[in-house]
């Protein structure tokens, strides 16, 4: 496979002509399905014999906790919360997805840093600030936004909960002091981000409104196609 | 577009650079006192020492957990946190803020480490340059004599042994502190160090310290408003 590209510079020790695996990203908001289809899509690409890494968010050994236990008091600025939630990311980065990588793994991110970016943005974070905080992440053979409409959303986030994430409705954000405006409008807000950052970074949007079966067939014809790409380079 | 890293504020902010073993602390420390006692509004923070970082930092330190990236993020986590709660709403209320270390730590240290430097300092591009930096210069023989007979129970990152520069604590810290210096020495010219010379008592490198700041600072505008 291709060796990584990297968005601007490598972190310090990384050979980026040794990390041969592939590294594929969904992308999306809470309750668009996306841990159902990494499931689906893992179960799929061992049956055809490629090694799967499953990476997530807010996972690390390092953090994770600390910045479980900081959320739920809701006191940490949005720069610290940012910088937060990048040692999280760098820490999975160099201990579970470069290692990944280095052995030709398929690695399946649920989600990346484009999420962390689009809320850091939403927050009122300078996006050239943002983006050199992430300078070091590889570039991702590709990245699936899983697009969903507000309504379909808020069917699927009931269903699930029977009530709205505080983080997720960003009432940390003030943009309504109803808990369901809120939802609406940060969720909006955060759809217009990806929607900014599609072009530059070249995002494959998916219609994830389709049935379960309907969207995984497509997942998989799509990631077929990455997976001959980057194993013909 | 002026930032809040540019932007005109009523508070001032000094800040202390320098080795392990310079003296740095001791002579913030009586700048504190002083300016307490004088009846000035000013607050005193230190590296590495917000509350909701320092559990990571200790576990991670502990444990050996981190990487050069990831030791430079929570350091800078732990700045952002004491930047945004405490220091700028105070800069922005006209007090005085004394610094023991600041951002210019974090490129000397996590430089030596390797990790880029463009990259730390867009990472710290929120932060204000000091209105005065002191820089405690010290040779390094002197440093590391004052920190190896004082205190011979070296950490492990504080040594850099997480760069394998040698399998002894005390030559791997050798090592990493001269390079630390070097880091510090080219940062002089570019952010406008204020170079002490840190071979002088405390009480003489006091005296000069406090006529820089009567000289750079109009000090009368700091007088507390109310007495509680």
């Amino acid at each position: 496979m291709s060796p990584q590209r990297f968005y601007n510079i490598w972190p310090p020790g990384v050979d980026p002509g040794k990390l041969t695996g592939a590294l594929i990203v969904i992308e999306g908001p809470d309750s668009s399905g996306r841990s159902t289809h990494i499931g689906l899509l893992t179960q799929w690409l061992e049956e055809q014999g490629y090694a799967v890494a499953q990476v997530g968010l807010k996972r690390s050994n390092l953090v994770a906790a600390e910045l479980e236990k900081a959320k739920q008091g809701n006191i940490l600025s949005p720069r610290t919360l940012s910088l937060f939630y990048a040692t999280d990311f760098y820490d999975q980065l160099e201990n579970q997805i470069i290692p990944a990588l280095r052995a030709g793994f398929v690695v399946l991110a649920d989600r990346y840093i484009y999420t962390l970016m689009a809320r850091d943005i939403v927050r009122g974070a300078e996006p050239p600030w943002v983006e050199s905080v992430y300078a070091m992440a590889p570039v991702p053979d590709a990245v699936f936004y899983l697009m969903v409409s507000s309504k379909t959303l808020v069917d699927r986030t009931f269903q699930a909960h029977a009530e709205l994430d505080y983080w997720e409705s960003g009432m940390d954000c003030g943009l309504s002091r109803d808990w369901f405006q809120s939802f609406l409008r940060y969720q909006r807000k955060i759809r217009q981000e990806f929607v900014r950052m599609q072009n530059k970074y070249g995002f494959e949007v998916v219609n994830a409104n389709r049935s379960i079966p309907a969207l995984d067939a497509d997942l998989k014809g799509r990631i077929q196609q990455v997976l001959a790409r980057t194993e013909k380079t | 577009m002026v930032t809040a890293a540019q932007e005109k504020l009523p508070g001032k902010l000094i800040a202390v650079e320098g080795l392990d073993g310079s003296g740095k602390s001791t002579q913030i420390h009586l700048v504190h006192q002083w300016l307490k006692s004088k009846g000035y509004r000013v607050f005193f923070t230190e590296w590495n020492s917000s509350s909701l970082v320092k559990e990571a930092t200790r576990k991670g330190k502990k444990r050996q957990l981190l990487t050069p990236t990831t030791f430079s993020l929570i350091h800078a986590t732990d700045f952002a946190d004491r930047y945004e709660r405490q220091m700028l709403p105070l800069l922005r209320a006209g007090y005085i803020v004394l610094c023991d270390r600041y951002m210019f730590t974090s490129f000397a240290r996590d430089g030596v480490r390797g990790c880029d430097e463009g990259w730390l300092r867009r990472m710290y591009g929120f932060a204000r340059v000091p209105d005065i930096t002191f820089f405690f210069r010290l040779p390094l023989e002197m440093a590391l004599g004052r920190i190896l007979e004082g205190r011979p129970q070296l950490k492990y990152f504080e040594a850099g042994m997480d760069l394998g520069l040698s399998a002894d604590i005390t030559e791997s810290f050798r090592i990493f502190q001269g390079r630390v210096l070097d880091q510090y020495l080219a940062m002089v010219q570019e952010y406008g160090f204020t170079v002490m010379d840190a071979t002088l008592s405390v009480h003489a490198q006091q005296k000069l310290v406090r006529k820089v700041i009567q000289d750079r600072l109009d000090l009368a505008l700091y007088h507390k408003r109310f007495f509680p």
